[in-house]
């Protein structure tokens, strides 16, 4: 603590050089923040993905459609605990940019299988036995202000009913929350019999099964058996784990997490040059006044701490605010897209990993002009001065 | 601190040698120096002679290419590293021409620079640093920053952070030559009451004549030897 003041007053020299080193930091944390949250809202289904469930869907692609008798089919196979449909609605609320999933699933089965989907008790009852009951989770409810008891109509982009109309009606009837952090509440389930029997075309058609199989360390064979039951037929089947299911429908945006790693490694180098450089110059501008610490008694040890503090101090000032300003700006503004991402915020592990850049960074930046002041020549230091 | 035969600071053959290029340029050539406690000596020589070589070797900032240097009996070059910081820490007070101050520290915080390396508490450096300062009559300057302050009153404060620690040898490199006679003089009145009044021992590298004259012994360094008079 005795030697706080001099670093302290150290950066003090240069104030604006000190502020402008500061700032670039602070930008480059904040934008850490913001990264961070993005890429967990796109990845986030990889990890809370059940590792008991699987997702079978069209060998040719999600889009193409599957029987509905498959969900009794696959029960039969030995492994498989449940199995129930779910079907993309792709329906637009007033209009196109609003957009949130919509998706027609059975619900007494789909809420078996997703517990972590939390809704109450009545809520869960009233859509059990009405029809045209929808439930919506907390973002997206909170996005369009809905609330319990509202209708909401929603546009259909393919799916039309009683002979050609494209608007349905919903009784909202509950709002969900996850159970823990990372659960999408942006989604907007509504039931299937109410859906199969109003709908134009392709009746008895579902869009994917989810199955949760009763012992996960024995998923990928279940898998393989439910694929090579619907082998050779008119659809066959594609049965993959949840989270790699999701990762394949992440990965068609690219890898989202080596993007996200290549535009920080590129910030990062980008500071650690501009922070080593403004150590580097300020330990060049003071190699007197290292020289005479030294004469007076300063051990190569103490001034390379010295310079080293103040590289970790000014990493640290500026990182740690970044993180913080953008902690707090995620947790409290939330979604910059207005509730387009299934979630945002700013995932605990980051804010570590944060943390530790911030150090690495404050080391890796002082390290050498430490070195180099630590290893600083008195007599020939004060004989330049001189 | 012991002293070896009555010296405080025993210099013993003596050599310094720079490399330039291939060039080897000798700048002490086996110098002796005997200084007794509570002496204050003058340094003369023309340019180039060795003297401030001299005294950052007589005060463990360089070391001789050969030759022994004892300060109160303890061969400071044989030390090295950490033990020589911490030697100089203890034993050494230095005043330099351009007064080194640290320009982002105030008056006061210049002076206890040196106390930071001792286990005094806040307290007591701040007590430390209050008498320095009386001393050197800057009581009322404490917490004024470098900018603010002559020239003759920032030697005064880097005379102050040479003796806060109470040192065994106080080394001035050219105290008086950045300075206007009338400062100068107020210096030099100065290190005379700090050898006199305190029974400093001082080495006083110096050009002027007239400082030299505030000196109890002079001694002239010349072609790397030592002589009572100057050389012609």
């Amino acid at each position: 603590m005795r030697y706080a003041r001099l670093v302290w007053s150290n950066l003090k020299r240069k104030k604006i050089r000190t502020l402008l080193t500061l700032a670039s930091i602070f930008v480059a944390f904040i934008l850490f923040g913001c990264l961070a949250a993005v890429r967990q809202a796109l990845t986030a289904g990889m990890n809370v993905a059940g590792a008991d469930r699987l997702i079978v869907r069209h060998i040719v692609s999600i889009i193409q459609l599957l029987p509905g008798n498959y969900e009794a089919e696959m029960e039969q196979i030995p492994g498989v605990a449940e199995a129930t449909p779910a079907t993309w609605f792709g329906g637009i609320y007033r209009e196109p940019r609003n957009f949130f999933p919509q998706i027609v699933v059975k619900p007494e089965e789909y809420l078996s299988l997703y517990p972590e989907f939390q809704l109450p008790e009545d809520e869960r009852e009233a859509w059990f036995r009405t029809r045209t009951a929808a439930i919506v989770g907390r973002t997206t409810a909170e996005r369009f202000e809905w609330k319990v008891g509202d209708k909401i109509p929603i546009q259909a982009t393919y799916w039309t009913h009683g002979g050609g109309k494209k608007t349905w009606e919903f009784d909202l009837v509950g709002i969900y929350d996850g159970a823990k952090k990372g659960v999408d509440t942006t989604q907007f389930f509504f039931r299937y019999d109410y859906f199969d029997e109003a709908r134009d075309a392709l009746r008895g058609s579902v869009g994917w099964y989810i199955v949760k199989v009763s012992d996960s360390d024995r998923a990928a064979e279940v898998a393989r058996a439910i694929d090579e039951t619907f082998a050779n037929s008119p659809a066959e089947t594609k049965a993959e784990t949840e989270a790699a299911f999701v990762r394949s429908f992440s990965d068609q945006v690219g890898n989202i997490g080596a993007i996200m790693q290549a535009i920080m490694s590129a910030v990062f180098f980008t500071i650690l040059l501009v922070a080593g450089n403004t150590m580097a110059q300020s330990v060049r501008e003071r190699t007197g006044e290292l020289a005479v610490l030294k004469a007076v008694g300063f051990t190569n040890g103490q001034v390379l701490g010295l310079v080293l503090g103040e590289a970790l101090t000014i990493v640290a000032l500026g990182g740690f605010a970044g993180l913080a300003i953008a902690w707090s700006a995620i947790s409290i503004i939330g979604d910059p897209t207005g509730g387009r991402l299934p979630m945002f915020f700013f995932p605990t592990r980051d804010l570590i990993m944060g943390a530790l850049i911030v150090v690495a960074l404050g080391i890796v930046t002082g390290f050498l002009p430490a070195l180099q002041a630590g290893r600083l020549r008195i007599a020939d230091a004060l004989r330049r001065l001189a | 601190m012991s002293e070896s035969n009555g010296a405080l600071v025993r210099v013993e053959k003596v050599s310094k040698t720079f490399k330039r290029g291939a060039e080897k340029i000798h700048v002490l050539d086996g110098l002796d120096l005997s200084l007794l406690k509570g002496e204050f000596l003058a340094l003369m020589g023309p340019s180039g002679s060795g003297k401030s070589t001299l005294l950052n070797i007589i005060g463990g900032l360089d070391s001789p290419t050969a030759g022994a240097v004892s300060v109160g009996g303890e061969r400071i070059d044989r030390l090295s590293g950490k033990k020589l910081a911490a030697w100089r820490a203890r034993h050494i007070g230095l005043v330099f021409q351009f007064y080194n101050l640290l320009p982002v520290l105030s008056a006061e915080r210049n002076v206890e620079l040196p106390l930071l390396l001792t286990r005094l508490s806040g307290a007591e450096r701040r007590k430390h640093v209050d008498t320095a300062l009386g001393v050197v009559g800057l009581s009322h300057r404490q917490k004024h920053y470098p900018r603010e302050l002559s020239g003759g009153e920032q030697q005064r404060v880097g005379i102050a952070r040479g003796i806060v620690t109470d040192p065994t040898l106080l080394l001035c490199d050219e105290p008086t030559g950045d300075l206007d006679r009338k400062s100068g003089d107020e210096v030099l009145n100065l290190l005379a009451a700090l050898n006199r009044e305190h029974g400093k021992t001082i080495i006083m590298v110096t050009h002027d004549p007239h400082a030299a004259a505030r000196a109890s012994r002079k001694l002239y360094l010349d072609k790397g030897r030592l002589s009572q008079e100057p050389l012609e």
